[in-house]
This record gives C-alpha cells, structure tokens and sequence, in this order.
C-alpha cells in the first residue's frame, strides 16, 4: 500500500491537488461544495478554520493530505481505513468502523471527522468519484481564488509562483502526501502560511497606529 | 394605505424568511438528475457560467461549468447554493391582495382581480394627480429583455417619467464619471486584461467578498510578479497579502487618490504623449492637486504619507497596470469625484486601451451593467442615449413607433423617488426587483413613505420586506424560470437559460408587464410574444448608442460564451478592451480629465458623535438579502450583522466579542454583537447591511446625495456607540471543528 513517491502516485490523469493556504479569502464556497459531492452528499468533509480572526483575515483550508503512509490507518484498531491504488486514502469501511475516533486524534493534519450518525469516520477522499473520472473535486472546481488548486505538475510551474512540497515534518516523523502544499523552495522546509510580502511590511501596522494614542 | 397588513411576527409566519437548507427530495436528489441546463449565477455581476441540475422539473443541485471562460468553474459559496432558492417554502405561487383577515395578511386572488385592481388604482391616482404621480422602481437583477420592457413600459405604458432602479445604489457613481471623461459607461477591460498588469491596484473593492472570482485574476498577475495595492479602511481578506495596503479613513479616499497624482506628476511619472494626443483639461487637473501632498493627505486619511508615495511610484512608473475600484469609493456624496480621480491617475499615466492597462469599475449586481444600458434608468433611454437629447429621443419615438412627445422626459432618482413618495407628490408605485426599505437609507423614513402610498404593488417572486406594504403582490418569477441575457461586470452579454417553468400560478415577470399594458389600453407598443422578441427590438433600439448591442445575437452568445459590447454589426466580433489606440467615445476622440479636489464628507464625526460608521456586504449575502435570506447554508455562514471594531475602541468602550452595543447616529440606533478585530481602523465600525427591521444597517445611514450621480452616502455615518450589557456568542456555524455531530 505504500507508494515510492507522491508524484507517481497517478490517478487517472496526471494532476495532482495543491492547497495555498496564502490565497485563502475565507470565503467557504469550499465547505459549501464539499457536501454537493455525490458520494457523500450533505456532508462537507473540508475543514475550514480561521486561524485567530481577531488580529486576521487568514484563513486555513484543509483537505486530506492523502499521506504516503496514512498515520489514521496505521492507529486504526479495526483496520478500517484503507487506501486505494491511487494513494487515495478513503472514509472508514462502515462495518469495520468501531467509531473509537483513534485516527481523528491521530492525523497530524486533523482531517478525518467522526459522525455520530452513522456512527463512523468520514474524510475527505478527494472526491474520488470525480477524479478517478477526470474531473476536479469539487471544493479545488469552485476555490475563486484558487487556494486550492488541481491540475498537472507541469501546469502548476508554468503559471503559479512558488513551488510544490510534499513533505511535513512533525517533531521526528517525516510525512510525505499526495496533496501539496505551496512554498518559496521546496528544498527550505515548510511554508510560513501567512506569507511574506517583500520588504514592505505593512502588516506589522495595518492602520500606521505606531506611536499614535 | 400602505402599512403592514398584520404583525411582523405573522407575516414572518406565513411568508418567511424561512431557510431552505437542503434540496428538493433530499441530499439525494441530485445524484440523479433528467438534464443539466448551462446559465449563470443570479448573484452578482460576475456573471459565472453554472449548470443547475434538474430533476422532476425541480432545481435540485449544481455543477461547475468548466468551458465558460470567465470562471471555469469556479464559484463562492452563493453561486454553490445558488440552486437552493428555487424550491423555497416562501416561494410566492399566486397574486395577493392585502387583506388584514387573511392569514399572513394576504389573500391569494385570481389574475384578474389583481391585474384590474392595479390597473384602475393605476388610472385613478394618474387622473386625479397627474401620470407622474404613479412611479415605477426597478432593478438590475432582472434580465436585460426585462430591462428594456420595464423601460418602454414605464414611458409608454404607464406614461410615468418617474422611472428608476437600484442601479441608483451601486454603478451610477462610475457610470456618470465615465461618461463624463471618457464618453462610455462599462469596464475598461475584460478581465483576462488583469493577469496582464504590472501592478494591481484595489480601490474600494472588496473583491474576495464581493466579487470572489476576481481574486483568481489578481493572483494571476501576482504570479507574474504584478505589485498588488489596496486601499480600504478595512484589511480584507485580498488585502491581507497585498504589498502595500492604504488604510484609508472613510470619506477621504479623493485625497489619497489626488495626493498620488501630486506625486506623479511631481516626479514627473506623467505619460506626456498620451495626455496631449488623447486628452484635454490636464493642466487644470494638475493645479487642482497642487496643494495635495502625500503630508496633507496623510492627516486627513490617516494613511502613513510614505504609503502613498510609493502606491504613486508603483502605479507611476510600472508599464501596465489595472486600477479597480467598487462601492467603497462610490457611495459617497463625492462619488463620482471620487472615481473621476481614479480615471485622472489613469488618464495622466497613459493607461488605458492597452493590454494590461485599464481603471474599471467592478459592477455589483448581476446584470447591474446591462440593466442600466436598456432605458431603465431616469435619464436614460436604451443603448445609454440621454432621455434630454432630442436626437436621442427621435430615434428611440422610430424604434417604439410613437411620438416623441410621448416619451416622458427626465424623472427623479431611487432616493428623490421616495423622497417625493414621503413628501406626498407620488401617490402610486409599482415595484419589481427592488427592495427599498433594506437597501435605501434611512429606514425608518423609507417605511414611513411606504405608508403614505394610496396604491402600492410590488412584483416579487418571495414577499420582501418592501412587499410586505403593499396592496397588491403580482407573483412573477426567478432568474432560473426565464430566458434571456445579462451583461456581466465586464461588459459580455451572457445567456440566461430556464431550468423550469414557474412554479403554481406565478407567472413570468414579462407576462405580467405585458398583461397590465393591455388593460392600460397600451398594448399597441407591446407586441413581444417571448423575450427574444424584446432582445431583437433592443438590438435596433440600441443601435448607434454608445452601448450598440445591434450585431448581437443569442447564437453568437453561445457560441463566443459571451459578446462584449459595443457590437454594432451582425458578424462584428464584440469590444473587449475599450479605448484601444487612444479613441475615447467622445466626438473629438479625447477623454476629458476634471478636476476632484477633496471635500468633506455631507457629515463628519464630532463630540456627540465620534465614531465613522461604514458599511457593505459579507460574502455569504446577496444586497437586501431577500433571496440569499432564505438560503439555509448561507444563513449558517454569517446569521446576524456584526459590528466590527478594533481592539483599541473595544477596550475604550469596554466591550469584547459578542457584547452587544448599541449604535446610535442623527437618523436612529440598532443593537448588534460586536466583532473586536484588528483587521479595521480604530476610528471606524463597520456594519454589514442584508438585514431588514432592527438589524437593517440602513437605520444609521442618511439621504446625501452626491450631486451628479445621486448616489446615497452609506459608506460614511457619524455614530456613538454604547455598551447594552447584553452578550451572546458569534460564531460562523459552517466552520467545521474536528469532532462534530452530523448535522
């Protein structure tokens, strides 16, 4: 079940899901489109969060990170949660599910949900039945500002600054994912989602309030 | 006699809001569906391309339509939910009559009934006080077919000069600007134009709450390596990364505006050869900024002077460049001022009708561009030509077949509208696509007006709060029951596809124009069988104005996914980017700078009143919310205004998130939770205004006007702020947590 790098870890087509957290305008037409999707329609799966409101606007998307060794599978004590032949790592097999929420404490992105009725774990699963036919999911088809993003390797350079990670670090556990995240260089480590903007820093002091009563 | 039939609570009862929070048949419906039907969202003038998902004759779901270039798909969360509306329980199935016994207080009744009763209070207030004492209040929601019927009918139907729209509270700032210095009223560019700037400037434009697809654009240049400014008194969520953000004190963004080209012109960043071939009035324009120094803006504004310097070096001195702007500069007493020094930063820097380069608005309804372009609006008639030019008017009296005396001349604006209504000059109205008494200023004298009417009939397809006064409710239709077109923020004709029939006894909002100018004895102008019929008439009336439409046809639309106007002959491609080549619409070919110095905003904070109030609009809302009110999911996101506050003025008044205050201006007072964030100015609150009642914004707000546009001033109020002792949480209940019950 494991796979040798995300990159070769093809659906259908060759693209791959990115998530920029520095694009995200809050907007949820993501949360909101999530549980338009057909396999679990009336349910959105996404996370949305804002990060601290009160001294920001940014907000953090996440969807399932789709990691290469599924930390939520590995604690899960009823073998439930599986993952297919395209590294996608889907809900929990309701008549496996024991509903002990192992694996959402466990995800170091806290991706999977638990739901009382029907008593099982949900996630997103990348809306496998659009990809696996070729389309977008749904939340990366409707993002107006493209903080999420699907598409190929290839297209993403040619037309978006910053380039692709598919590597966390969490204390002394590597994860490589499926889905990427955007950063300077891939090879400096993570990115710092909210952003720096160039030599200008404003955002210290939106309003010029230094010094004044 | 226009006051409420039966309580709020009743009317609350029988005809909602009530939210609709899953689709018809259940979360299942929409897996299965009989056919999918490409159309355009109803919220906005982005106008995105999305196929609704029938199933049952009932609009069950959606899908993102990937070809239509403007958004390929992308959508925010009221395109998403969009589909909801239809399956309303407040869904209006039949005509009304007010009846106080009645449940609700209203009693359904048959066509007849409610089309005679109109029609005779239409021909008794008419008789006995004069064909302009019956008015006509509209909006630009509707299709551009139902834009121009609405016109025609008003001058020659109703025989009224006192027609006007909602227009009057969103693009007129712009329009009247635009055509003034440039001879056209419509966005410079198409947006594809965006990617291609240099730099980006944001100027009263909310864009990721408010045009949520233009982000995608904006990133677009960035990704390029384009230099993004905002100016707002708020740091929106686009604003959050910009490179240079320009927290401007609302009312004084002309002197921002001005104090940049004193800059430019300062260090010389003037584009000489486009400013004397395609220009005139630049040196009046220059002395006019003389004494705007980036220190004596930077007072009034609040904005440090070294951001505004370089925002001028940026704008200045990069190649291309796209300055956008919105509401934020234009519901001002000085709105077209205001953007009248946005085209001049334009004008002097050479940036217009060049890939990359454009100053535009960003229109906010959905067919708020074209809508206005049909003869829909006071002083116009259709393809923008002025109601006083008698050119203008000859030609129209051939398109329509009548004497030119028979079009009324140049009537009141939205506001003077119910202003005269008040003042008891205006005795009748109808009303369709319009709900003033959440969107105009000042509510409490809106309902007062309201309840001076001798007759008032409302076409509304979901009873609005300004429907609730009324005598007679026509029940029409909704964006997804008709067909025709809408002209999106970028000046492309869209084609507007039906999902479904209307439902019950509802009719077409067209059928019950035509229906009552029949029973006016008018019907000889009336001829149109479908709305096709009216585009192809539009197309001639529009021929030759500065808004041709002529060479448009609806298989051209389809198969171009959209025409850009102007477009004045069959097989003619359609205009993208104006002004190529230095041509503005003026007779001379020039753009004309005028001077927009700053002045003070019609009411300024003092003792009594020491806070600046502004307000707009939250993603998850759609204007008066009559719609976007009973969208379930939509509720869920923002449920009740909020009046946002820095942390520094929460901590002088003593108040935290979720403490209730009381905000209290020269007009009235509401109490709402506050929201403490870093994110506005410590001198400013800022409320959102979808709601109606004790929540409406528009309590606060005031009837300035601005000269020319007549555009209110919402976005700049006095208020004093109190703590009410009250306190109750706030939260988004659609952001999700990691553990959560299924809802």
């Amino acid at each position: 079940m494991t796979v040798t790098s995300p990159l070769s870890a093809h659906l259908v087509s060759d693209q791959v899901f990115v998530i920029d957290q520095s694009r995200c305008i809050g907007c949820e037409a993501c949360v909101q489109a999530c549980e338009e999707c057909g396999t679990h329609r009336g349910t959105s799966l996404i996370h949305l969060e804002f990060v601290d409101r009160t001294t920001s606007t940014q907000t953090a998307p996440q969807v399932c990170m789709h990691c290469q060794d599924p930390t939520c599978a590995e604690v899960c004590p009823a073998d439930a949660i599986k993952q297919n032949e395209d590294g996608v790592v889907q809900s929990s097999l309701k008549p496996r599910c024991i509903g002990c929420s192992n694996c959402v404490l466990a995800c170091p992105f806290g991706v999977p949900k638990y739901f009382a009725l029907p008593d099982q774990m949900m996630k997103c699963d990348m809306c496998y039945d659009r990809s696996s036919a070729g389309l977008k999911p749904m939340c990366a088809s409707v993002c107006p500002s493209q903080a999420l993003w699907f598409g190929t390797p290839e297209e993403f350079a040619a037309t978006r600054r910053g380039e692709l990670l598919f590597e966390f670090r969490f204390g002394n556990q590597v994860v490589p994912t499926k889905v990427a995240t955007v950063v300077d260089r891939a090879d400096d480590g993570p990115l710092d989602v909210l952003g720096d903007p160039g030599g200008f820093r404003w955002q210290d002091d939106p309003f010029g309030l230094a010094g004044v009563v | 006699m226009a006051e409420l039939p039966v309580t709020e609570a009743e009317l609350i009862d029988r005809f909602g809001p009530h939210l609709n929070v899953e689709p018809a048949g259940g979360w299942n419906a929409g897996i299965d569906f009989d056919r999918e039907v490409e159309t355009h969202c109803c919220f906005c003038g982005q106008q995105c391309g999305i196929k609704l998902k029938v199933k049952d004759d009932k609009v069950v779901g959606f899908e993102p339509w990937y070809d239509f270039p403007f958004n390929e798909g992308k959508l925010c969360p009221k395109g998403v939910k969009r589909y909801l509306q239809n399956e309303s329980p407040d869904r209006l199935l039949d005509p009304m009559v007010r009846d106080p016994g009645a449940p609700g207080g209203f009693r359904a009744v048959s066509w007849d009934e409610a089309l005679d009763r109109t029609v005779s209070e239409i021909q008794r207030i008419q008789q006995a006080y004069g064909k302009d004492a019956f008015a006509l209040l509209s909006g630009v929601s509707l299709s551009n077919e139902k834009s121009y019927l609405i016109g025609k009918f008003a001058r020659l139907g109703l025989q009224t000069a006192n027609l006007d729209y909602n227009g009057r509270l969103c693009m007129v700032s712009a329009g009247a600007a635009g055509k003034r210095a440039l001879g056209l009223d419509r966005a410079a560019n198409p947006w594809s134009d965006i990617p291609l700037a240099d730099v980006v400037m944001l100027v009263g434009c909310n864009v990721a709450e408010c045009a949520p697809i233009t982000t995608s654009y904006v990133w677009r240049a960035r990704d390029r390596g384009a230099k993004l400014v905002v100016i707002d008194p708020r740091v929106t969520p686009i604003a959050r990364t910009a490179d240079l953000f320009l927290g401007v004190r609302p009312g004084t963004d002309s002197a921002v505006l001005g104090a940049m080209l004193h800059v430019i012109i300062e260090n010389d960043w003037v584009d000489h050869e486009f400013v004397a071939a395609h220009t005139v009035g630049f040196d009046e324009v220059a002395q006019s900024v003389a004494d705007h120094t980036p220190e004596w803006a930077a007072k009034l504004s609040g904005v440090p002077a070294e951001r505004i310097v370089e925002a001028a070096r940026l704008w200045g001195t990069s190649a291309t460049g796209m300055l956008m702007h919105a509401r934020g500069i234009e519901h001002h007493t000085k709105g077209v001022d205001n953007v009248t020094a946005c085209i001049n930063l334009g004008l002097a820097t050479g940036k217009y009708g060049k890939p990359g380069c454009g100053v535009t608005t960003i229109t906010g309804q959905g067919n708020g561009q074209g809508g206005r372009e049909q003869g829909h609006k006071c002083d116009q008639l259709p393809g923008n030509r002025d109601i006083t030019n008698p050119e203008h008017r000859a030609y129209i009296a051939s398109v329509w077949q009548c004497a030119v005396d028979e079009i009324p001349g140049k009537g009141l604006t939205a506001q003077e509208i119910m202003n005269a209504i008040h003042d008891g000059e205006i005795k009748g109205l109808l009303s369709i696509c319009f709900n003033p008494l959440v969107s105009l200023p000042e509510t409490r004298f809106t309902e007062e007006a309201l309840d001076r009417l001798e007759f008032y009939a409302a076409i509304d397809f979901f009873l609005s709060e300004s429907a609730q006064h009324a005598d007679v409710v026509l029940a029409g239709s909704l964006h997804e029951e008709d067909e025709g077109t809408a002209t999106s923020s970028e000046g492309r004709v869209c084609k507007l596809n039906a999902a479904k029939a209307p439902p019950g006894n509802a009719w077409l909002d067209w059928e019950i124009v035509l229906d009552l100018a029949r029973r006016l004895g008018r019907e000889r102008y009336f001829p149109f069988r479908n709305t096709r019929e009216m585009f192809d008439e539009m197309r001639v009336a529009s021929h030759g104005g500065t808004a041709d439409y002529y060479g448009i046809t609806w298989e051209q639309i389809e198969a171009q996914h959209g025409v850009f106007w102007p477009c004045p002959e069959i097989g003619h491609p359609g205009t993208p980017r104006l002004f190529e080549g230095g041509r503005f619409y003026h007779p001379d070919g020039k753009a004309k700078f005028f001077p927009a110095p700053y002045r003070p905003s019609a009411e300024e904070v003092d003792d009594e009143y020491p806070i600046w109030l502004t307000t707009g609009r939250v993603i998850s809302q759609y204007l008066s919310g009559t719609q976007t009110r009973r969208i379930g999911p939509l509720v869920e996101q923002y449920p009740e205004p909020l009046c946002e506050m820095h942390p520094r003025l929460a901590e002088q008044l003593g108040v935290v998130t979720g403490d209730v205050v009381r905000v209290t201006s020269r007009r009235g007072s509401m109490d709402l939770p506050a929201r403490v964030v870093e994110t506005i100015r410590p001198d400013t609150v800022f409320i959102p205004y979808h709601w109606p009642g004790r929540q409406a914004a528009n309590q606060l707000t005031q009837r300035a006007l601005d000269p020319i546009s007549k555009i209110p001033e919402f976005k700049v109020s006095a208020v004093r702020i109190e703590r009410t002792g009250e306190h109750r949480e706030v939260h988004d209940k659609r952001v999700t947590t990691l553990h959560e019950e299924r809802r």
